[in-house]
């Protein structure tokens, strides 16, 4: 279960969190949506321990991710996160991209490492692009062995930044689908995204950010279909 | 008709000083890259400010003319401290430090343009800093960096030829020797640029090749 806590977070002067409070059950798919700035990427970077928060607490599994004594390498290895940019490693291939951290970190051997990653990109629909380095992949690709890298790592948690923003739109739906089949298959997940069309087939709760406030938070028929927040509403007509 | 007094006991001189210059450039390039990757992995980690004094210092080595520093270090050597070591040995101390100055530079460039976003995904894959640095940031850093390198290493064998001074006689001075006794100045030259071609070549075609195929990855 992650539990975050009225958690504040700033970026100097400017405040980008102010006062999250939300929990996401083991198998539950929550998805936060909100205009540019509103604070969404910058919660999944606090809950990954990628950056520091100013005040509240962040509780995975019962482990406060900002406490002094939390091993956050140890951490990270239960939360996955993807960013918008996929940031492959460009000078490893595909099977290496994913073999990486289960090898290095996990202490895993190379075969096994090796049948883990395979499964992870056949999964991905990647199984015939494991010596193939990143750079010939197109976005979608490198997006979805980002995706296969994040779970070769057999995360508890996976938490998607934007996935499919910076893809073209032709890419899109090969990226989308995966999300929906982790979240079938049961996967916890937290999905920052401004595709409103996902966010209600897959979401069990659907979240809406408003300049770093949870405006509102709710089942995703109630959510589009009867907002109560006046700038969900606003924010809904806006992308209809 | 061309005539040359030069006797193939002369070549193997000029080889003999040849395979000095390599030798003072293969030390001197290998202890200042690898002093070169600590500083420039300490000035990233430490910051222009706590990392002054060294920054400092290393300004010095890229200032001041190398013929300067050997004379200087080969007297403070011997005059102050009195030591009784080799020309060869303060030839590459002083040529290790000179190369360490600029491989600092080429380090903390080629760590600096490892995008930060490459680095935090590996971070967010549980990967500590050591690991992030050995497997994504110092292999990135190294593509980035190598054509830089190759010139520094070049630069170096090239300024090698100045260690005369501390009485080292490689290529060059092997070569000034053979002037003074044969009279034949160009056609001397003429083989000691053939000498440094054929040192330099090599390290030239293989940063070449290493380019090439890193390029394909």
């Amino acid at each position: 279960m992650i539990e975050i806590q009225n958690v504040h977070k700033s970026f100097g002067q400017l405040e980008v969190l102010k006062g999250i409070d939300l929990t996401v059950q083991k198998g539950e798919v929550v998805t936060v949506i909100g205009g540019s700035g509103s604070g969404k990427s910058t919660l999944l970077t606090c809950i990954n321990g990628l950056e520091p928060i100013d005040k509240g607490k962040i509780l995975v599994d019962g482990t406060e991710v900002h406490a002094k004594t939390t091993n956050l390498n140890k951490l990270r290895q239960k939360i996955g996160i993807v960013f918008q940019q996929w940031n492959a490693f460009p000078h490893l291939t595909v099977l290496e991209n994913v073999t990486l951290a289960p090898r290095k970190v996990l202490g895993i051997g190379k075969a096994e490492a090796e049948a883990i990653a395979e499964k992870q990109l056949k999964h991905v629909g990647l199984g015939e692009k494991l010596s193939t380095y990143p750079t010939r992949l197109s976005g979608g690709q490198q997006q979805r062995m980002a995706i296969a890298r994040a779970l070769a790592m057999s995360p508890d948690y996976m938490l998607f930044d934007e996935v499919t923003s910076a893809l073209d739109p032709q890419l899109v739906g090969e990226v989308l689908e995966t999300l929906k089949m982790l979240a079938e298959e049961g996967m916890t997940m937290i999905c920052v995204t401004h595709e409103m069309a996902f966010a209600r087939d897959v979401s069990d709760r659907v979240a809406y950010f408003h300049k770093g406030i949870m405006a509102e938070i709710g089942a995703p028929d109630q959510l589009f279909n009867d907002p109560q927040h006046p700038e969900t509403r606003k924010f809904l007509a806006s992308v209809r | 008709m061309f005539h040359t007094a030069l006797t193939s006991a002369d070549l193997i001189f000029l080889a003999k000083g040849a395979g000095m210059t390599i030798l003072v450039t293969a030390i001197s390039v290998f202890i200042g890259t690898l002093l070169g990757i600590v500083f420039g992995v300490l000035r990233g980690q430490l910051g222009p400010i706590w990392f002054a004094p060294v920054t400092f210092v290393l300004d010095i080595f890229r200032s001041v003319p190398l013929l300067i520093q050997l004379v200087l270090a080969n007297a403070f050597v011997g005059m102050v401290l009195r030591l009784h070591i080799s020309g060869l040995t303060v030839a590459c101390m002083v040529l290790s430090l000179y190369t360490a100055a600029y491989c600092t530079e080429i380090v903390r460039g080629g760590i600096h343009a490892v995008p930060a976003t490459t680095r935090r995904a590996a971070r967010s894959l549980g990967m500590s800093w050591l690991q992030d640095m050995r497997y994504i940031v110092l292999p990135l850093a190294t593509r980035i960096a190598l054509p830089s390198w190759i010139g520094l290493a070049l630069g170096v064998m090239k300024d090698s030829a100045l260690v005369y001074v501390v009485q080292v006689t490689e290529l060059l001075k092997s070569t000034q020797i053979l002037i003074t006794r044969l009279q034949e100045p160009l056609f001397l030259l003429l083989i000691c640029g053939a000498f440094y071609f054929i040192i330099s070549f090599p390290l030239a075609r293989f940063g070449g090749y290493l380019e090439k195929r890193w390029s394909n990855d």
